[in-house]
């Protein structure tokens, strides 16, 4: 271990988002299922959300003001690392119950790790977010677990 | 679902053609303002890459797809783990399928291996789903 992380990058494990809010509507299920080649008369009619909506639904709706120059929305839960290249990282998925149009949904993120790993070419940073999508009865909706990989 | 899951069975795959103006409506339908999907000097002369960049959850989106068709009305994807490992590019035929790894008849409960594959065979987003079918067939 090469000691990347310090003591201030590593306080922000634990960090939660504020809850977002947000109505799954007929017409933005559509869109999603038109857009992802999608062709079940369930999800381009919006009778229901296809798995994976939930991004659609809590990608972070930015000012374009806020935008880097690359376009990408900074991730504020996120502190800034002393590596940067972003590799491929990975998602884990548990579905508990499926998403109707008029759902009122909201989601939490927190950073739940952070840590270093050496890898073949160099020191490597991983971090993972966990959001818990609920609903209005605060039952689970979707759980993600999103793994970055920064190198 | 026609055939009851047996362990090896591959299911039918799905080729996906990626376009450049459903790239667009994608990445506006999530919001995702990121150039290397619809800037092309920028994606190419910036970031160097050879094309624009298919989004890589359009492709985790692919995964879930190729499943839930062959699932139809029989069973629900409880889970999937995935990663994007290798880019796609628009213009590229991709083809999105699976294998069946494990199954419990008392559960209903259903393991594939599935995969994003581009025209070269090379595997770019790997994944394995989940699914629970409501009654054992």
């Amino acid at each position: 271990m090469s000691g990347l992380l310090s003591e201030d990058v590593l306080s922000h494990i634990g960090k939660q988002s504020e809850p977002r809010r947000e109505i799954a509507t007929r017409r933005d299920i559509r869109k999603y299922a038109i857009a992802t080649d999608n062709r079940q008369a369930k999800y381009l009619n919006g009778d229901v959300a296809p798995p994976l909506f939930h991004l659609h639904l809590f990608w972070d709706v930015v000012p374009l003001s806020e935008l880097s120059p690359d376009g990408v929305s900074i991730d504020s839960l996120v502190p800034k690392f002393p590596l940067e290249k972003a590799m491929a990282g990975g998602l884990d998925i548990t579905y508990h119950k499926p998403i109707k149009p008029g759902d009122w949904l909201t989601a939490t993120r927190t950073l739940t790790h952070i840590y270093e790993k050496a890898g073949r070419s160099g020191p490597l940073i991983f971090y993972e977010i966990l959001m818990e999508v609920r609903d209005d009865d605060d039952e689970l909706v979707v759980t993600e677990k999103t793994t970055r990989i920064l190198r | 679902m026609s055939v009851a899951p047996t362990i090896g069975m591959a299911i039918p795959d799905r080729q996906h053609y990626c376009d450049e103006v459903q790239q667009m409506l994608y990445n506006a339908s999530l919001w995702n303002g990121h150039r290397i999907h619809f800037d092309m000097p920028y994606a190419t002369e910036v970031e160097g890459y050879p094309g624009l960049v298919v989004a890589g959850p359009l492709m985790g989106d692919w995964l879930h797809q190729v499943v839930d068709e062959w699932l139809e009305e029989a069973g629900m994807i409880t889970g999937i783990e995935y990663s994007n490992r290798v880019a796609a590019y628009v213009g590229e035929t991709v083809t999105a399928g699976g294998t069946v790894t494990a199954y419990d008849e008392t559960t209903g409960e259903v393991t594939l291996e599935v995969f994003v594959k581009n025209e070269s065979g090379e595997v770019l987003t790997p994944g394995v789903i989940t699914a629970k079918l409501m009654r054992a067939s």
